[in-house]
Protein backbone atom coordinates (compact mmCIF):
# COMPACT_ATOMS: atom_id res chain seq x y z
CA UNK A 1 0.00 0.00 0.00
CA UNK A 2 1.25 3.05 -0.58
CA UNK A 3 1.65 5.98 1.92
CA UNK A 4 -0.88 8.45 0.14
CA UNK A 5 -3.17 6.36 0.59
CA UNK A 6 -3.51 6.18 4.15
CA UNK A 7 -3.38 9.75 4.73
CA UNK A 8 -5.63 10.55 7.87
CA UNK A 9 -9.14 11.30 8.11
CA UNK A 10 -8.72 14.63 9.69
CA UNK A 11 -6.28 16.14 7.47
CA UNK A 12 -9.03 15.13 4.65
CA UNK A 13 -11.18 16.51 6.57
CA UNK A 14 -9.63 20.28 6.61
CA UNK A 15 -9.06 19.79 2.70
CA UNK A 16 -11.00 22.40 0.93
CA UNK A 17 -12.35 24.39 3.80
CA UNK A 18 -12.31 27.84 3.44
CA UNK A 19 -9.88 28.18 6.58
CA UNK A 20 -9.35 32.05 6.07
CA UNK A 21 -12.91 33.06 5.42
CA UNK A 22 -13.66 31.11 9.15
CA UNK A 23 -10.87 32.67 10.51
CA UNK A 24 -12.52 36.32 9.61
CA UNK A 25 -15.95 35.20 10.88
CA UNK A 26 -14.36 34.60 13.66
CA UNK A 27 -12.65 37.63 14.29
CA UNK A 28 -15.43 39.82 13.31
CA UNK A 29 -17.34 38.12 16.44
CA UNK A 30 -18.54 34.40 15.50
CA UNK A 31 -16.44 33.79 17.93
CA UNK A 32 -18.36 29.91 18.31
CA UNK A 33 -16.50 28.82 15.12
CA UNK A 34 -13.31 28.58 16.47
CA UNK A 35 -14.90 25.10 17.70
CA UNK A 36 -15.32 24.24 13.79
CA UNK A 37 -11.77 25.67 13.11
CA UNK A 38 -9.45 23.72 15.44
CA UNK A 39 -11.92 20.20 15.24
CA UNK A 40 -10.07 18.77 12.31
CA UNK A 41 -6.65 19.79 14.05
CA UNK A 42 -7.32 18.22 17.55
CA UNK A 43 -4.74 15.19 17.25
CA UNK A 44 -1.94 16.69 14.91
CA UNK A 45 -1.90 19.54 18.01
CA UNK A 46 -2.08 16.42 20.59
CA UNK A 47 0.54 14.26 19.02
CA UNK A 48 2.70 17.03 18.58
CA UNK A 49 2.76 17.75 21.87
CA UNK A 50 3.11 14.23 22.91
CA UNK A 51 5.97 14.18 20.65
CA UNK A 52 7.91 16.57 23.38
CA UNK A 53 6.32 15.65 26.58
CA UNK A 54 6.03 12.20 26.41
CA UNK A 55 3.90 11.66 28.62
CA UNK A 56 -0.44 11.75 28.19
CA UNK A 57 -1.40 14.05 31.04
CA UNK A 58 1.12 16.87 30.30
CA UNK A 59 0.33 16.32 26.26
CA UNK A 60 -3.28 16.95 27.09
CA UNK A 61 -2.53 20.25 29.11
CA UNK A 62 -0.25 21.33 26.92
CA UNK A 63 -2.72 20.60 23.70
CA UNK A 64 -5.01 22.49 25.40
CA UNK A 65 -3.04 25.84 26.24
CA UNK A 66 -2.06 25.34 22.47
CA UNK A 67 -5.24 25.60 21.77
CA UNK A 68 -6.24 28.31 24.04
CA UNK A 69 -3.27 30.37 22.84
CA UNK A 70 -4.01 30.05 18.67
CA UNK A 71 -7.55 31.56 20.16
CA UNK A 72 -6.39 34.41 21.89
CA UNK A 73 -3.83 35.09 19.46
CA UNK A 74 -5.49 34.24 16.04
CA UNK A 75 -5.64 37.82 14.82
CA UNK A 76 -2.08 37.20 14.47
CA UNK A 77 -2.22 34.72 11.65
CA UNK A 78 -1.73 36.63 8.23
CA UNK A 79 -2.38 33.77 6.32
CA UNK A 80 1.27 33.56 4.78
CA UNK A 81 1.72 29.78 5.74
CA UNK A 82 -0.92 27.30 6.16
CA UNK A 83 -3.17 27.45 9.17
CA UNK A 84 -2.66 24.11 10.28
CA UNK A 85 1.40 24.92 10.23
CA UNK A 86 1.03 28.14 12.33
CA UNK A 87 -0.84 26.19 14.87
CA UNK A 88 1.68 23.39 15.02
CA UNK A 89 4.43 26.00 15.72
CA UNK A 90 1.88 26.79 18.67
CA UNK A 91 1.88 23.35 19.49
CA UNK A 92 5.71 22.96 19.49
CA UNK A 93 6.23 26.25 21.57
CA UNK A 94 3.65 25.03 23.93
CA UNK A 95 5.18 21.78 24.59
CA UNK A 96 8.86 23.09 24.44
CA UNK A 97 7.57 25.15 27.25
CA UNK A 98 5.80 22.64 29.35
CA UNK A 99 9.04 20.80 28.91
CA UNK A 100 10.74 23.65 30.60
CA UNK A 101 8.42 23.66 33.15
CA UNK A 102 8.87 19.99 34.08
CA UNK A 103 12.88 20.80 34.41
CA UNK A 104 13.45 17.52 32.61
CA UNK A 105 16.98 17.92 31.83
CA UNK A 106 17.63 14.69 30.58
CA UNK A 107 14.83 15.28 27.77
CA UNK A 108 17.02 15.59 24.53
CA UNK A 109 16.76 18.86 22.48
CA UNK A 110 14.85 18.88 19.53
CA UNK A 111 17.20 21.74 17.76
CA UNK A 112 20.40 20.15 18.92
CA UNK A 113 22.04 17.59 16.38
CA UNK A 114 22.26 14.32 18.09
CA UNK A 115 25.40 12.65 17.91
CA UNK A 116 26.04 10.41 14.98
CA UNK A 117 23.57 12.38 12.47
CA UNK A 118 25.97 12.10 10.07
CA UNK A 119 26.32 8.22 10.87
CA UNK A 120 23.78 5.82 7.50
CA UNK A 121 21.52 3.66 9.61
CA UNK A 122 20.97 0.22 7.65
CA UNK A 123 18.06 -0.83 7.83
CA UNK A 124 17.53 -5.13 9.28
CA UNK A 125 17.18 -7.76 6.79
CA UNK A 126 14.24 -9.83 7.56
CA UNK A 127 14.45 -12.74 5.73
CA UNK A 128 11.53 -13.96 6.81
CA UNK A 129 9.17 -11.05 6.83
CA UNK A 130 6.68 -12.27 4.11
CA UNK A 131 5.77 -15.72 6.29
CA UNK A 132 4.54 -12.78 8.90
CA UNK A 133 0.49 -12.97 8.65
CA UNK A 134 -1.01 -9.90 8.08
CA UNK A 135 -3.48 -10.54 11.49
CA UNK A 136 0.54 -9.91 12.91
CA UNK A 137 -0.34 -6.22 12.49
CA UNK A 138 -3.41 -6.08 14.15
CA UNK A 139 -1.48 -6.84 17.89
CA UNK A 140 -1.45 -4.79 20.21
CA UNK A 141 1.89 -6.08 21.18
CA UNK A 142 2.85 -4.30 18.11
CA UNK A 143 1.34 -1.19 18.48
CA UNK A 144 3.12 -0.84 21.96
CA UNK A 145 6.30 -2.01 20.22
CA UNK A 146 5.92 1.03 17.68
CA UNK A 147 4.80 3.40 20.05
CA UNK A 148 7.95 2.73 22.79
CA UNK A 149 10.15 2.60 19.73
CA UNK A 150 9.04 6.25 18.44
CA UNK A 151 8.80 7.60 21.98
CA UNK A 152 12.46 6.44 22.08
CA UNK A 153 13.54 8.34 18.58
CA UNK A 154 16.01 10.82 19.08
CA UNK A 155 13.49 14.51 19.49
CA UNK A 156 15.04 15.66 16.44
CA UNK A 157 13.53 12.59 13.90
CA UNK A 158 10.80 11.78 16.35
CA UNK A 159 8.87 14.89 15.34
CA UNK A 160 9.77 14.64 12.17
CA UNK A 161 8.19 11.68 11.86
CA UNK A 162 4.93 12.06 13.91
CA UNK A 163 4.51 15.54 11.59
CA UNK A 164 5.26 12.96 8.18
CA UNK A 165 3.58 9.59 9.07
CA UNK A 166 1.31 10.09 11.47
CA UNK A 167 0.11 13.76 10.91
CA UNK A 168 0.41 13.21 7.12
CA UNK A 169 1.92 16.98 6.94
CA UNK A 170 3.66 16.88 3.68
CA UNK A 171 7.52 17.97 3.56
CA UNK A 172 6.82 21.75 3.07
CA UNK A 173 4.51 21.93 5.45
CA UNK A 174 6.94 19.79 8.12
CA UNK A 175 10.02 22.37 7.18
CA UNK A 176 8.04 25.91 7.49
CA UNK A 177 6.84 23.86 11.12
CA UNK A 178 10.13 23.44 12.35
CA UNK A 179 11.86 26.00 10.82
CA UNK A 180 14.26 23.78 8.45
CA UNK A 181 15.24 23.00 4.79
CA UNK A 182 13.33 20.33 2.51
CA UNK A 183 15.88 18.32 2.38
CA UNK A 184 16.59 17.93 5.68
CA UNK A 185 12.97 16.80 6.43
CA UNK A 186 13.36 14.36 3.74
CA UNK A 187 16.70 12.86 5.44
CA UNK A 188 15.64 13.10 8.81
CA UNK A 189 12.57 11.30 7.62
CA UNK A 190 14.74 8.59 6.44
CA UNK A 191 16.57 8.13 9.13
CA UNK A 192 13.64 8.22 11.66
CA UNK A 193 12.17 5.45 9.68
CA UNK A 194 15.17 3.05 9.15
CA UNK A 195 15.86 3.35 13.11
CA UNK A 196 11.97 2.07 13.34
CA UNK A 197 12.44 -0.92 11.00
CA UNK A 198 15.72 -2.10 12.31
CA UNK A 199 14.14 -1.70 15.96
CA UNK A 200 10.97 -3.63 15.17
CA UNK A 201 12.20 -6.14 12.90
CA UNK A 202 13.34 -8.43 15.67
CA UNK A 203 10.33 -8.13 17.66
CA UNK A 204 8.25 -9.38 14.51
CA UNK A 205 10.54 -12.06 13.77
CA UNK A 206 11.36 -13.12 17.27
CA UNK A 207 7.08 -12.47 18.07
CA UNK A 208 5.98 -14.36 14.95
CA UNK A 209 4.88 -17.35 14.67
CA UNK A 210 7.25 -19.39 12.00
CA UNK A 211 6.10 -21.16 9.29
CA UNK A 212 7.47 -23.14 6.30
CA UNK A 213 7.30 -21.83 3.18
CA UNK A 214 9.34 -19.66 0.83
CA UNK A 215 12.14 -18.48 2.98
CA UNK A 216 11.84 -21.79 5.52
CA UNK A 217 13.33 -23.62 2.22
CA UNK A 218 15.91 -21.29 1.34
CA UNK A 219 19.14 -22.57 2.39
CA UNK A 220 20.22 -19.75 5.02
CA UNK A 221 17.45 -20.61 7.03
CA UNK B 1 21.90 1.46 -13.83
CA UNK B 2 22.86 -1.47 -11.83
CA UNK B 3 21.55 -1.04 -7.85
CA UNK B 4 23.23 -2.57 -4.98
CA UNK B 5 21.27 -3.04 -2.07
CA UNK B 6 22.98 0.02 -0.13
CA UNK B 7 21.62 1.93 -3.08
CA UNK B 8 18.14 0.68 -2.81
CA UNK B 9 17.98 1.18 1.54
CA UNK B 10 19.49 4.74 0.82
CA UNK B 11 16.07 5.53 -1.30
CA UNK B 12 13.75 3.63 0.22
CA UNK B 13 12.03 6.75 1.78
CA UNK B 14 11.65 8.63 -1.20
CA UNK B 15 10.63 5.25 -3.05
CA UNK B 16 7.60 5.09 -0.76
CA UNK B 17 7.04 9.20 -0.60
CA UNK B 18 7.19 8.26 -4.44
CA UNK B 19 9.99 11.42 -4.80
CA UNK B 20 12.58 9.53 -6.90
CA UNK B 21 12.63 10.00 -10.70
CA UNK B 22 11.54 7.78 -13.52
CA UNK B 23 14.51 6.08 -13.71
CA UNK B 24 15.68 5.85 -10.15
CA UNK B 25 12.11 4.29 -9.87
CA UNK B 26 12.44 1.90 -12.58
CA UNK B 27 16.23 0.98 -11.30
CA UNK B 28 14.89 -0.09 -7.91
CA UNK B 29 11.97 -1.82 -9.25
CA UNK B 30 14.20 -4.16 -11.03
CA UNK B 31 16.57 -5.16 -7.87
CA UNK B 32 13.16 -5.61 -5.79
CA UNK B 33 12.39 -7.85 -8.73
CA UNK B 34 15.40 -10.34 -7.65
CA UNK B 35 15.92 -8.74 -4.04
CA UNK B 36 13.99 -10.76 -2.06
CA UNK B 37 15.95 -9.26 1.10
CA UNK B 38 15.65 -5.91 0.00
CA UNK B 39 12.10 -6.34 -0.95
CA UNK B 40 11.63 -7.47 3.14
CA UNK B 41 12.78 -4.39 3.63
CA UNK B 42 10.72 -2.46 2.26
CA UNK B 43 7.30 -4.37 2.88
CA UNK B 44 8.37 -3.74 6.53
CA UNK B 45 8.94 -0.17 6.33
CA UNK B 46 5.83 0.17 4.34
CA UNK B 47 3.47 -1.72 7.27
CA UNK B 48 5.64 0.37 10.07
CA UNK B 49 3.55 3.52 8.27
CA UNK B 50 0.67 1.49 7.62
CA UNK B 51 0.57 0.92 11.52
CA UNK B 52 1.33 4.61 12.38
CA UNK B 53 -1.67 6.15 10.18
CA UNK B 54 -3.97 3.51 12.15
CA UNK B 55 -5.53 5.49 14.72
CA UNK B 56 -5.52 2.79 17.08
CA UNK B 57 -1.93 3.02 17.46
CA UNK B 58 -1.25 6.39 18.33
CA UNK B 59 -4.51 6.96 20.20
CA UNK B 60 -6.22 10.17 21.81
CA UNK B 61 -7.19 9.86 25.37
CA UNK B 62 -10.61 9.00 26.27
CA UNK B 63 -12.54 11.82 26.19
CA UNK B 64 -9.92 13.87 24.99
CA UNK B 65 -11.86 16.00 22.50
CA UNK B 66 -14.34 16.60 25.07
CA UNK B 67 -12.68 18.24 27.85
CA UNK B 68 -11.05 20.34 24.87
CA UNK B 69 -13.82 21.67 23.64
CA UNK B 70 -15.59 22.17 27.22
CA UNK B 71 -12.21 24.49 28.29
CA UNK B 72 -12.33 26.58 25.19
CA UNK B 73 -16.12 27.14 25.64
CA UNK B 74 -15.18 28.35 28.94
CA UNK B 75 -12.49 30.60 27.35
CA UNK B 76 -14.91 32.27 24.33
CA UNK B 77 -17.40 33.15 26.90
CA UNK B 78 -14.89 35.39 28.72
CA UNK B 79 -15.37 38.71 26.58
CA UNK B 80 -11.53 39.32 27.99
CA UNK B 81 -10.09 36.53 25.85
CA UNK B 82 -11.06 37.66 22.66
CA UNK B 83 -8.69 37.21 19.96
CA UNK B 84 -6.08 40.23 19.12
CA UNK B 85 -3.97 40.82 16.32
CA UNK B 86 -0.86 42.76 16.58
Amino acid sequence: MRRATVKSGEATAAAGRDEAGLIARILAGEKELFHELIRPYERMVYMTVFAIVRNETDAEDGAQDAMVNAYRHLGKFRGESKFSTWLATIAMNEGRQKLRKLKRAKEDSLDEPVQGEEQEVTPAPLTDWREIPLEALERKELREALRTAVAELPGIYRQIFMFRDLDGMNVAETAAALGINENMVKVRLHRARMMLQKRLAPFLKTTAPARKGFWGRMPWS
Amino acid sequence: MELNCKHVWAHISDYIDDTVTAELRADIERHLEHCEICSAILDSTRNILVLTADDRTFELPMGFSKRLHERLARELADEGNAPVGN
